[in-house]
């Protein structure tokens, strides 16, 4: 009884202190409007209007129509005109544009005798059918760039000819499930709960042992008799209420910006959010019972978020990832609410689908509870 | 003669914490009787607020033993924390909540039933004029309306033992004369209250002290006590060049101590010295003195004999 009314007194004293730091009020909302924004709009692997540079040493007709088939496919728009590949280079180089397109002076030529302009296939002894018709020089140091101009190596050019573009069959069928349009937004803004709440959750309650040591009020606190594990609850409660909060605000703006899908597993997301919430508070507290001062625990948050962005599957597939970078992933609570979170809102699965993550995430919580309740020590020595 | 064992609220033996290899409080041994005010006396790192911390478990000494109210500390620690209130040196109440609500917490925190929580709040909040200040953040106080606060919620569980630890370094003279009142008043009402302080008048005020340096304890006793039995006399000296005869008699054997107050010079003089009025009148020094008398020793001249350059 006097545990659960001490609890509930750390909680009002909490939330008190919370609703008059304006600056951690705002932080509350403004963090996942304007991340939800950014990432949002921001973050887009369909790459498009790449700038490049064109080098059109042929001059004809067919030349400016090649150049117009290739601006057609949307993925890159020609910024420059320059006369010769060293110019290109240089416009690399200076980071002007990032390709540029080569057509030689014999392309006529060349096109005649191309494979992709559907006149069948010439005899492939002929060395010069065998030659490309132009030339892409990329930067290749960005592999993202490079695959989206890569992409463009076998365009068919029978529509040159007025023809209708070949129609080969593909060798595989591929059925894209859960996202059809393969709409980046869609795989970004659940992840990004995951990473909003990272973030937010750890960087609060980090400070929040801390805080009560800087201010001077942790002396007074360990002469009382309040227990560390009624402290550790009742400080955390507050911000289950504000984790929610965040979630509600990322997935609903997420649906009316991004039209992302709730999916229908309401009451399954809302119990592995607040497993989620539950587990970085936790990791939170931990934290603070390390740091020394608030400044320390904002480093120490840092150090949390980055991996937790980099490779808990947010930005990068996991399954892309060496061996030993997924172990150190899994030791991270977001990337097991990387996988419930997408599989509830987009793949309609359940907690039963996801058990594994489901029971890594509440030993976090109990694991985290208990450490930082076992660390806070209620003696100055 | 021994007091029975209930009417000793401390009990402490060969007291010592070290740090690292600095021995903050250096074998303390610590008889504190119920029903007074038990002052710690002692400059700055003399190891008052260790002696206290340890004496509420906030701290777990490197060596001895502490009794308090009958239990074991540090063991029965979190036990005694019901029993004992505690006032920090420095403020650490939450300067973001208001007068009530920082009462509401602590009550709440200390387990006190609902129903007399609110009566208690009240009680504690008319007796030290808070009621007025009620819905005032506690960070935009006064140091000594903060002074009231803190001490208004370090008695609201009725401790027994109540811990000061410098409660008035941050207030002004007329709050700090306020402020002992309310101590005694709580020392009638059944309350021991055991205070560290650096000011010679609120040592004075206490029943007992406990003079402290270097982590040991130099002397204890009633001040009266203390300055009956000082070990030497005093004499004060009026006229012209007080500096020079304060540097000439600093070298003089039997002379312990010498201080100017205003146009006055303050020599502790050893009590072996049988009339130390003419000891010093017959030093060449003095010759130009106007005034030369024996004074009834005070407090400070009791913590000079007893500690530093006074002690032999």
């Amino acid at each position: 009884m006097r545990s659960l009314s001490r609890i509930s007194a750390i909680f009002l004293k909490e939330l008190a202190q919370l609703r008059r730091d304006r600056m951690t009020f705002g932080m509350v909302i403004m963090i996942p409007l304007i991340q939800l924004i950014l990432f949002g709009y921001a973050i887009n692997t369909n790459i498009r209007d790449i700038p490049v540079a064109v080098v059109d040493q042929s001059q004809t007709a067919l030349s400016r129509i090649l150049i117009q088939m290739v601006e057609a496919t949307r993925v890159v728009k020609v910024t420059e005109r320059l006369s010769t590949p060293e110019e290109a280079e240089a416009a690399i180089k200076s980071a002007r544009v990032r390709a540029a397109f080569v057509l030689p002076e014999d392309l006529s030529q060349r096109i005649v005798r191309s494979p992709s302009v559907g006149r069948g296939t010439p005899p492939s002894t002929d060395e010069e059918t065998s030659r490309p018709v132009a030339q892409w020089i990329v930067d290749g140091s960005d592999t993202m760039i490079a695959g989206a101009i890569k992409s463009l190596r076998s365009m068919p050019l029978s529509e040159l000819n007025r023809q209708a573009p070949n129609r080969s069959t593909p060798t595989f069928e591929v059925a894209l499930f859960f996202n059809p349009e393969q709409r980046t937004a869609i795989n970004i803004v659940p992840g990004l709960v995951g990473i909003i709440l990272t973030m937010t959750m750890i960087m609060f309650t980090s400070a929040a042992i801390v805080r009560e040591r800087e201010r001077g009020n942790m002396e007074m606190l360990i002469n009382t008799p309040v227990r560390p594990m009624e402290l550790m609850i009742g400080k955390i409660i507050p911000y289950i209420f504000i984790g929610l909060l965040q979630t509600v605000i990322i997935l609903g703006l997420g649906h009316m910006l991004f039209n992302v899908p709730f999916g229908d597993k309401t009451l399954d997301l809302l119990i592995g959010t607040l497993l989620f919430i539950g587990a970085s508070l936790s990791l939170g507290l931990v934290l603070s019972t390390i740091a020394q001062s608030q400044l320390q625990a904002t480093q120490m948050t840092v150090f949390v978020l980055l991996p937790s962005i980099l490779l808990s599957g947010f930005m990068f597939p996991y399954e892309g990832m060496p061996l030993i970078a997924q172990y150190i992933a899994e030791a991270f609570p977001a990337t097991h609410f990387m996988r419930m979170v997408r599989g509830f809102v987009l793949r309609d699965a359940g907690l039963v689908d996801l058990h594994r993550d489901v029971l890594w995430m509440c030993g976090f919580f109990v694991l985290g509870m208990t450490v930082a309740a076992l660390r806070f020590k209620k003696r100055l020595d | 003669m021994i007091a029975p064992a209930s009417d000793i609220v401390v009990r402490a033996e060969g007291l010592v914490k070290k740090f690292k290899n600095f021995r903050a409080v250096d074998g303390l041994d610590l008889t504190i009787e119920r029903g007074m005010i038990y002052g710690f006396l002692g400059p700055n790192g003399s190891g008052k607020t260790t002696a206290m911390r340890m004496l509420t478990g906030l701290l777990t000494p490197t060596e001895g033993t502490v009794e308090v109210l009958g239990l074991s500390v540090p063991k029965d620690a979190e036990t005694l924390k019901y029993k004992i209130g505690y006032m920090t040196q420095t403020f650490s109440l939450y300067g973001d909540l208001t007068v009530l609500e920082n009462l509401n917490f602590m009550s709440t925190i200390y387990g006190l039933p609902r129903k007399k929580r609110q009566d208690r709040i009240r009680e504690v909040m008319d007796r030290y004029e808070l009621t007025d200040l009620k819905d005032r953040f506690a960070g935009k106080m006064s140091g000594g309306q903060r002074q009231r606060l803190a001490l208004a919620t370090a008695v609201l569980h009725e401790p027994q033992l109540l811990f000061l630890d410098e409660p008035t370094s941050a207030v002004d003279p007329e709050s700090r004369r306020h402020f002992w009142e309310q101590l005694f008043d709580l020392v009638e009402n059944g309350t021991s209250i055991i205070v560290t302080t650096h000011f010679m008048d609120e040592a004075e005020r206490c029943h007992k002290i406990a003079i402290l340096e270097a982590g040991q304890k130099r002397a204890d006793g009633a001040p009266k006590e203390l300055m009956a039995a000082m070990g030497a006399n005093v004499v004060e000296i009026e006229g012209p060049n007080l500096r020079e005869i304060r540097r000439h008699l600093l070298g003089t054997a039997g002379v312990m101590a010498a201080a100017q107050l205003g146009a006055r010079l303050r020599v502790l003089v050893d009590d072996d010295i049988r009339d130390p009025r003419s000891f010093l009148k017959e030093k060449p020094e003095t010759d130009g003195a106007t005034l030369i008398e024996q004074v009834r020793p005070n407090l400070e001249d009791v913590f000079v004999t007893a500690t530093g350059e006074g002690r032999q």
